[in-house]
């Protein structure tokens, strides 16, 4: 065996000191949630600041330092982060960067060391990048999490999807304009500073903000005019977040849609859940079955609160639960298909094909390896199991442009008028006999 | 009331007039070059002049295309979108039609308009992704590339003999395989008409999407109209005969003019409404290049004194010598003294053939100038083959030992040498007197000279005119960097927010820089003195633009040096070559020779094995003087009729023969059948021995082949998938073709674990292909499909598990203990192959370094060994005299050790342990084959890179696709010999 002389150069520990000392930039992808999610952190004695900056300087930068065949993600979480320690607007001698890792088999697992590559090349060698994980990676620099605060984490999370759902659902039809965009700023500080003074994730109080909040948009005056149902799915950033999609939400409502974009809880317990089935499949340690299996419990408790909630107003669509959504793709791909978005991909389109939202756009940053599978791949065969799905897959990169985005979406969307003014015929004649 | 409707599409405007029974009575078709607004307002006017309108009539009118979008969201007209168009006219028009290929300037449509299974009246519509492969841009590309005009291809088309197989993925990978075949001497009709096929084979793959093309099919836009080859090579590749009606080029504005709109307008009003829209406004700028005029001439005068001696031949003494630099799209030629001096020398654009060109240059040297005497003469670029044959060449260069040959001639301290050509990027760092490390672009990232040359031409302007538009220009478009296809979008888009061709001018030539800076050579510019160099050179065609040399300057902070002779450096680097290495005689042609000289062409396939080359042959000259150039083989049987010789050292052909040695016999459990692709390469010995003593009779599907793939190719889903999960579809149809009881290809999201990093992923195609292969063959019986997940990385469970699985297939066919007993053999035949490629790798190694060969790693993944995917770049290696090994022959040699990246997956691993391995050792070399497409590639060839660096080797890659032509490859491998 040759002597090994290591070409790398390792990353700065985050250490318990710089906790106090440092703030820490972390890259947006889902507002409403985000900003819950910081002040729950930030109740441990973390100083976070979620990035804001989303000009084209962002791609740019994100050009220079990573491989343009590199997921777009990537490039857009980068390049934010290096745009913003460009801007002069932080000490760069207490600042820190953090990225999440989820560890599974897709490239995606290796954004962190991309970033610490990039960092390094961007002349910032000493400002430490700190791994947000549940895989037990980069011991080093990750967050020390504990239970309790995994357990508020989740509720943040599970708070940012009811207010992202019922926005959704109310916004295109409100009377006042605004009215529920009030509502969300309104519950959004609210449940941020609850939580940061360590209130509101018991499972009672819980119930009870939920219910508080249902409550509060179902009060908003509505005129429920037809319009077309667009759902959306795809790689879990370029899904969310307006930076990587061109405001794809904004540009979809203009166009006089309503918008679905599955909330992030099914996929918190599809990636608890893939162990799980790892060990089902493969075969693995039953202790480490055992405590996913607790996990996914308690995701599911919380899940299950929100459900309660909803099942309570007739007027609201109700998403489908993590095992509602298992079981709709049963014969469509195996569940051992996790990598990326895995199966649960497919399940959300089967989900909103099936709750009205057949018209999809499935975004994904070009060349998405999981998606040519799980997304792709998989259009041919929900069409022959659901004539009327409508799926358009739009691919996102530093090269593609708006123009070109939208002129496919358009013609997704003329599709879905016309599909929209048949199934109206189609109840009106039912609506008769 | 007369009904409007305009397409703007993104190269041409059209327009339908209906009357109020909905009669046709005005249609029209032109180009916009871009200059949408006045294009619009002229035909609005024409319109209203034609029909006499005055101001105050009314009018409905619509928009359509994909420039027309956010036109008429600017003026607040009514919208349609165009595909949606397209079938409201068709509905109207031809009722019975059951698809519609519809193909435009760089947007290709498939509509299906009965349902695939009921047959009733549906619709489904497909469009091409951001990639405009297979449009009319890609067609007039192709063309300008062979110096004709799109009909005169068309008409070449028409006598052709035999087909190429082009990439038809992207115009840019196209170039590099069409590059190479006129070099070769390919003739122009079997040229042209592989680029219709080309086309056709774009759009079948990547739209039919797995739907079958049937029926009553119509044929629409601009290509399908003007090209009746393209029409037939449509109807040849889908078995139909496609109808191409009347007004075809108006579909789109037919049906925007039939889209009911409530809305009227009044002629006048609608005409200033288009001549007065205000854009949106503003786009992203950056700095102009030029401040001031006396900015620019300070830079002139300062470039003006980097200029080469020059001496006319009149005072000559001595004897002179010759380069030639066949590139890509220019030849040029350099004549030198014996002291290095510029005797003589032309630049011109090689249209296609260099041959005639050298020719006619040769005669009027030697005419000109009857006292000169060519003492040697080098050739170099994509034709120094052909040329050198063709007119007795005494040698040949490769590019990068010209180029550099020339720039040490100038300034002898240089370190940094960039040159930018018609097709190719070519940087080297020097250190110590000879190159130290290369960097080539890939085929796919553009951003060379015949980029601004194509949108100086889509623009109606020439290159040298577009380039000094930009060189004062306020505001720069900040264009990103791009490749060519991705930049004509966001050109669109830049226009449409208000940039002048100026602006857009100035931002293309930096893109080109930022191009080159940050993708092919993948620096920073923080410190571009270290990064790059301190001594830089600059050449090749492009860098006579001024803008673009400004651009470079501006973007890395330094001066750096352009020769006058900037576009000549490769004919004049292999002059001195030649002076430098110098024969005792010159074999070159003399005047005589060179006036009876002929040359013929013909094409025909090489039947010496199973790769079956399509070879060009070349014949110069008659009688005694007669010499044959074959072109286009891999190897040497054609040329000297022999057989490879059995005595290479290629461990891609071993490891090919083991898995060809396996065998299985009836063994009463049916006939299971393997497709031999992605993971199998590796795993089939692992399978084949499990399934055969489970008693199964194992049938793997044959070797890929074109054939194999266009088998399979309407049944992809996704086009930008890589090239060996494609071919995966048409070993799945092989297999059912023969009739196998069951078919086996299970998922693996883990594979082995080799020890050799964090963990021992699949890729997710590798891992989960199967997956679409079952969603997606529509012949394939779902029952006889057995593709369930195994996890093969616990051998203690697998047998339990797999015995679990099987049963339910077989109806409890097994017991366990047959099972376990059959998989202790399976792993112990994995092991066994795996063993026996290190074996031998370590036979090749200890005979290649007896016999002072060098030995080249050709590293990738199992799947590579396909010579349909490798295209036979392993005997290339070989042929060029060195060994060939594989990256799993060695990487057990190593044990982990850290990497900058998340070490992840199994096969990523063994590439790099590879490198780690090789890093000290002088005498071997790494190539890292990746297909294009692979997402992960993008983290492993910067790693795979870093850890050859960190040693100082040079780093090589090389993406492949469907691509077949080895013409850059060749260039590329020989830069890396001349190198090590």
């Amino acid at each position: 065996m040759k002597e090994i002389k290591s070409h790398v150069r390792p990353g700065l520990p985050f250490t318990n000191k710089m906790k106090k000392e440092y703030k820490i930039l972390v890259p947006d992808m889902l507002p409403i949630h985000f900003a819950i999610l910081i002040e729950v952190i930030s109740s441990y004695g973390y100083n976070l600041e979620l990035l804001k900056n989303v000009s084209p300087r962002v791609q740019e930068e994100g050009l220079k330092y990573v491989h343009n065949d590199t997921c777009y993600p990537a490039l857009c979480t980068i390049g934010q982060m290096i745009d913003a320690l460009n801007s002069g607007n932080y000490d760069l001698d207490h600042t820190a960067v953090m990225i999440t890792q989820t560890g599974g088999g897709c490239r995606a697992s290796n954004y962190i060391h991309l970033l610490r590559k990039a960092m390094v090349k961007a002349g910032y060698p000493n400002v430490p990048v700190v791994s947000l994980n549940i895989s037990g990676l980069e011991k080093d620099s990750s967050f020390k999490l504990t239970l309790p605060m995994l357990v508020k984490m989740l509720c943040a999370l599970c708070y940012g999807d009811l207010i992202t759902l019922l926005k959704n659902q109310i916004e295109p039809y409100e009377v006042e304009k605004g009215a529920s965009g009030k509502v969300v700023d309104k519950w959004t500080a609210n449940i941020a500073a609850q939580l940061k003074k360590n209130k509101g994730w018991t499972f009672k109080a819980f119930e009870r903000n939920m219910r508080n909040i249902v409550s509060d948009f179902a009060g908003i005056q509505q005129n429920i005019v037809p319009k077309i149902k667009v759902g959306v799915v795809g790689e879990i950033y370029v899904k969310y977040s307006a930076l990587a999609n061109n405001d794809l939400e904004k540009f979809l409502r203009s166009q006089d849609c309503e918008v679905n974009v599955p909330g992030i809880m099914s996929f918190i317990c599809f990636k608890i859940d893939n162990r799980i089935e790892d060990i089902k499949l493969y075969g693995g340690s039953k202790a480490k079955d055992a405590v996913c299996k607790m996990l996914l419990k308690i995701v599911q408790r919380i899940e299950s609160i929100m459900h309660g909630v909803l099942s309570e107003y007739e007027q609201f669509e109700k998403p489908a639960t993590y095992a509602e959504l298992k079981e709709m793709v049963a014969d469509v791909i195996g569940y051992g298909a996790k990598m990326g978005e895995g199966w649960l991909l497919t399940a959300e389109m089967v989900e909103l094909i099936r709750s009205g939202y057949g018209n999809i756009v499935c975004a994904q940053p070009f060349g998405c390896l999981p998606n040519h599978i799980v997304g792709k791949g998989m259009i041919r065969k929900l069409r022959s199991l659901y004539p009327k799905a409508n799926i358009v897959p739009i691919d996102y990169d530093p090269g593609a442009t708006r123009v070109n985005q939208e002129n496919r979406i358009k013609l997704m969307l003329a599709v879905a008028a016309e599909g929209a003014s048949k199934d109206f015929e189609v109840s009106e004649e039912t609506e008769t006999v | 009331m007369l009904s409007i409707g305009l397409d703007i599409g993104s190269t041409t405007i059209k327009s339908v007039v209906l009357d109020e029974n909905g009669k046709i009575v005005y249609d029209s078709y032109e180009r916009h070059f871009s200059d949408v607004q006045n294009k619009a307002t002229a035909l609005l006017t024409k319109i209203k002049d034609e029909f006499k309108l005055s101001d105050s009539e009314n009018i409905k009118i619509c928009i359509s295309g994909s420039a027309g979008m956010g036109f008429a969201e600017d003026i607040g007209f009514p919208f349609v979108q165009e595909v949606y168009a397209t079938r409201t006219a068709v509905l109207k028009n031809d009722p019975e039609t059951d698809a519609v290929i519809e193909l435009g300037g760089e947007d290709a449509k498939i509509l299906f308009l009965t349902g695939e299974e009921s047959g009733e009246k549906e619709l489904e519509v497909r469009m091409n992704g951001s990639c405009a492969g297979g449009t009319g841009a890609f067609i007039d590309q192709m063309a300008t590339l062979l110096g004709i005009t799109p009909d005169e291809m068309d008409i070449e088309a028409k006598s052709y003999e035999k087909l190429y197989v082009i990439a038809s993925r992207c115009g840019v990978f196209a170039k590099s395989d069409i590059q190479p075949l006129l070099n070769q001497g390919a003739r122009i009709p079997d040229i042209s008409a592989s680029i219709f096929y080309a086309v056709v084979n774009q759009t079948v793959a990547g739209l039919a999407q797995g739907r079958i093309i049937k029926g009553n099919v119509l044929y629409l836009g601009g290509p399908l109209t003007f090209h009746s080859q393209l029409r037939s090579a449509f109807d040849k590749t889908l078995g139909i005969t496609g109808v191409c009606p009347e007004n075809s080029l108006c579909y789109v504005a037919l049906g925007a003019a039939l889209s009911q709109q409530k809305k009227t307008y009044s002629i006048g009003e609608a005409i200033s409404a288009v001549k007065d829209r205000k854009t949106s406004g503003s786009y992203k700028s950056t700095e102009p290049l030029f401040e001031s005029e006396e900015e620019y001439k300070e830079f002139l005068e300062r470039h003006s004194r980097d200029t080469v001696e020059k001496i006319s031949p009149e005072e000559v003494k001595g004897g002179v010598y010759l380069g030639i630099d066949a590139g890509s799209t220019t030849l040029k030629c350099a004549v030198t003294d014996e002291e290095g001096r510029l005797v003589h020398s032309v630049y011109m654009p090689n249209s296609g053939n260099p041959v005639p060109l050298v020719r006619d240059f040769l005669k009027d040297f030697y005419t000109k100038y009857p006292s000169l005497s060519i003492k040697a003469s080098a050739s170099t670029g994509y034709g120094e083959e052909i040329i050198k044959n063709a007119f007795g060449i005494d040698m040949g260069v490769v590019e990068t030992v010209a180029h550099f040959s020339a720039a040490r001639h100038f300034k002898p301290e240089v370190d940094f040498i960039l040159d930018i050509g018609g097709q190719d990027i070519k940087c080297f760092k020097i250190a110590n007197g000879a190159i130290d490390n290369i960097f080539l672009n890939e085929a796919c990232s553009s951003g060379c000279g015949s980029f601004l040359q194509t949108f100086a031409g889509a623009l109606n302007y020439n290159i040298a005119d577009f380039a000094k538009l930009g060189l004062f220009a306020k505001n720069p478009v900040e264009l990103g960097s791009r490749c060519t296809v991705f930049m004509n979008s966001s050109v669109k888009q830049a226009q449409k927010d208000g940039a002048t061709i100026d602006n857009i001018s100035a931002g293309l030539s930096m893109s080109v820089v930022k191009n080159a800076i940050y993708k092919v050579i993948r620096a920073t510019t923080k410190d571009a003195a270290v990064s790059l160099g301190k001594h830089i050179v600059v050449q090749g065609g492009t860098f006579f633009n001024d803008a673009v040399l400004r651009a470079f300057e501006k973007e890395i902070g330094m001066n750096v040096v352009r020769p006058d002779i900037a576009g000549l450096m490769g004919a004049y680097g292999a002059a001195l070559y030649a002076k430098a290495h110098a024969p005792e005689k010159s074999s070159i042609l003399q005047l005589a020779e060179i006036e009876s000289f002929v040359h013929e062409v013909k094409a025909i396939t090489c039947k010496g094995c199973t790769n079956n080359c399509k070879l060009t042959v070349n014949t110069f000259g008659t009688g005694e003087n007669k010499r044959r150039f074959i072109a286009g083989n891999r190897c040497d049987t054609p040329v000297t009729g022999k057989k490879s010789e059995k005595n290479e050292l290629n461990l891609y052909d071993y490891k090919l023969s083991l898995l060809n040695e396996l065998k299985s016999s009836q063994g009463g459990m049916g006939r299971i059948g393997i497709p031999l692709g992605l993971n199998m390469y590796e795993l089939l010995p692992f399978w084949h021995t499990l399934l055969t003593e489970l008693g199964f009779e194992v049938v793997v599907s044959p070797a890929s082949n074109r054939k194999l793939y266009l088998k399979g190719q309407q049944t992809i889903p996704s086009d930008t998938v890589c090239f060996p999960a494609k071919l995966l579809h048409g070993h799945i149809e092989e297999l059912i073709e023969a009739g196998v009881d069951k078919i086996f290809y299970p998922c693996l999201t883990y594979n082995i674990n080799e020890g050799l990093g964090d963990n021992h992923y699949n890729c997710p195609v590798v891992a989960y292909y199967p997956e679409v292969i079952r969603a997606n063959v529509r012949n394939l019986d779902k029952d006889k499909f057995i593709c369930d997940y195994f996890g093969i990385h616990r051998p203690k469970d697998f047998a339990r598990k797999f015995a679990h699985v099987m049963n339910k297939h077989f109806d409890n066919a097994f017991t366990l203990s047959q099972v376990k007993n059959a998989t202790e053999k399976a792993y112990k035949a994995y092991e066994n192959y795996l063993a026996a490629v290190r074996a031998k790798g370590k036979e090749y190694i200890d005979a290649a370094r007896k016999a002072g060969k060098p030995i080249i790693v050709l590293a990738g993944r199992p799947y590579h060994i396909d010579p349909e995917v490798n295209h036979g770049i392993d005997k290339l290696i070989c042929n060029l005299g060195a060994a060939v090994i594989t990256e799993d022959s060695i990487s057990a040699e190593m044990e982990k050790f850290k990497v900058s990246v998340l070490n992840q997956w199994t096969y990523h691993a063994r590439l790099y342990a590879a490198a780690k391995y090789i890093a000290d050792k002088k005498d071997m070399n790494l190539v890292q084959l990746v297909s294009f497409g692979c997402g992960v590639d993008a983290i492993t060839t910067d790693e795979t890179r870093a850890i050859l660096e960190s040693e100082n080797k040079i780093y090589t890659q090389i993406k492949i696709d469907e691509i077949t032509n080895l013409g850059a490859v060749k260039i590329r491998l020989r830069s890396l010999f001349s190198a090590i």
